[in-house]
């Protein structure tokens, strides 16, 4: 990582750390690929089931096959209490991370065919869709679905004044804060999904651009480690 | 389609698009302001073939207890069927809602609209405005089109007046006075075609798939939101350039076809 800024974060972290990351494939018995994810206090499950038939048959297509996906923030995830079900915020996370993730994965292989990835928020402290794209990236792989690349995403941001690293809570609550989730590919840092919320100037894009490629990258490494972690040779 | 789809890739080899604008060149816009009477606020715009209507409510409520000094932004959006064979109606689909979601994000991020000036009494009462984006014709480019409504129907937008209960009184008509509005939020798309940058897409270009980077830029050139969308990616320096091109766009804009509206 390129040089550290002395001013330090609340945890102690500097401009371009990240929060402790975990990350484990194949944690849950019945999906077909799954994976948990910890960015710091953020914690996420992902699954993936299929290639499977596909309900309601209309969205059947005969070329390729859909991928569909789910994304969850468990009641308790959240301070106040989460109301399950149908939410704008979640429609809208899903479509984007979908659409991540669907230039990945040979769709082609399994025409009339299903895969569905649900994502299941357990705890939030910001990054909840981030940590879930690296999370589902490490499902599908898990699966077993033939895939051209990765995805690994991390949110860059500013708050007082500062470029970050993978914000928390506390600090995307900051007056100034400017939140940008982003996905780059393993190989070539395509960038596959990028929002961004506040207020910012173009050079701020570039600065952030920077800082969440570094990022991106150190959780590809750890991407593949935790997948190797999962299929070695004993 | 997939003839026209094709032909639409070749042509982009050499740079040229099937109704002969240049890449970043927009079709005509049209901004008309005040097309309802019983809307505070309303607009219909014309982007070529795309005809969106955006109008803006007003009602009164209590704050929300997280800030309870603050007005209240409600976006809607819905995709009319008679604007496509796609559309069915129904409850709002993930495009519907994620363009709404855009826009309204375009329109908070700028603070072009003062919420604390939506404040009536603190912890008490406080205006809520509800925007609602319908679209009536779709060639394209929605977000964009839908963006530049409803910033235009916020402009024109003016307070109902409260009787002696502190109720909105729809017996007398709207007052003079204008919804806090200062400036001009907008929205613009950039899309990548086979590996080039294009704006303002008609529907058969965007049925030829790739990815798009929606940027929203207030007056001073910042920006307030960014949405990727689409299949496909963008390498950082694209991301950069596309920043660059929304910027120029929404200030051709506002130069042009909001100073003729207003």
């Amino acid at each position: 990582m390129s040089e550290k800024k002395s001013g330090k974060r609340p945890d102690g972290r500097a401009y371009n750390d990240m929060r402790p990351v975990k990350m484990q494939v194949g944690v849950l018995k019945h999906a077909n690929g799954s994976a948990y994810v910890e960015f710091g206090k953020t914690h996420v499950y992902a699954s993936v089931h299929g290639p499977k038939k596909v309900h309601p048959r209309h969205m059947e297509d005969g070329e390729k096959a859909i991928l569909r996906c789910r994304y969850n923030m468990i009641p308790f995830s959240v301070n106040d209490r989460k109301r399950p079900g149908y939410d704008r915020r979640s429609v809208e996370i899903a479509k984007v991370i979908s659409e991540a993730l669907q230039p990945m994965v040979f769709l082609e292989e399994f025409p009339k065919s299903a895969i569905d990835i649900d994502l299941e928020i357990t705890q939030a402290d910001a990054g909840t869709r981030v940590a879930a794209l690296t999370a589902a990236s490490l499902a599908l792989a898990d699966a077993g679905i033939p895939m051209r690349d990765l995805v690994a995403a991390v949110a860059a941001g500013r708050a007082n004044g500062e470029i970050l690293l993978d914000l928390t809570k506390e600090e995307e609550d900051a007056k100034d804060a400017v939140d940008m989730p982003v996905a780059m590919t393993h190989r070539d840092n395509k960038v596959m999904l990028l929002q961004m919320d506040g207020d910012m100037s173009r050079e701020d894009l570039n600065q952030m651009l920077i800082v969440a490629k570094e990022g991106c990258a150190e959780l590809a490494k750890m991407q593949k480690a935790a997948l190797r972690e999962k299929y070695k040779v004993e | 389609m997939k003839a026209n789809k094709e032909y639409i890739l070749e042509m982009l080899k050499a740079s040229k698009r099937l109704d002969g604008r240049a890449l970043d060149e927009m079709r005509p816009i049209k901004i008309e302001i005040g097309i309802s009477e019983n809307a505070e606020g309303s607009a219909r715009v014309t982007i070529g073939d795309t005809v969106v209507l955006a109008g803006v409510k007003m009602a009164t409520a209590e704050p929300y207890s997280d800030s309870p000094d603050k007005g209240v932004m409600t976006t809607s959006a819905e995709f009319m069927p008679c604007a496509s064979h796609k559309f069915e109606g129904g409850r709002p689909g993930e495009v519907e809602v994620e363009l709404a979601r855009v826009v309204d994000r375009g329109i908070r991020g700028s603070e072009c609209l003062d919420f604390e000036k939506l404040c009536i009494t603190p912890g008490e009462k406080v205006w809520l405005s509800f925007l609602d984006i319908l679209v009536l014709d779709h060639d394209g480019n929605l977000i964009d089109a839908a963006g530049i409504a409803a910033a235009a129907a916020f402009l024109d937008a003016k307070f109902p007046a409260l009787d002696s209960e502190g109720k909105v009184d729809r017996s007398v008509p709207l007052t003079d006075k204008k919804l806090p509005m200062a400036g001009i939020p907008l929205a613009i798309t950039v899309r990548k075609i086979n590996g080039v940058l294009m704006l303002d897409t008609t529907e058969a270009e965007e049925e030829a798939v790739g990815a798009r980077v929606t940027i929203t830029t207030k007056d001073n050139g910042n920006i307030t939101s960014i949405q990727m969308g689409g299949i496909g990616g963008f390498t950082d320096a694209e991301i950069s350039e596309a920043a660059k091109i929304t910027e120029k766009t929404a200030k051709k804009l506002r130069d042009g076809a909001f100073k003729k509206a207003f």
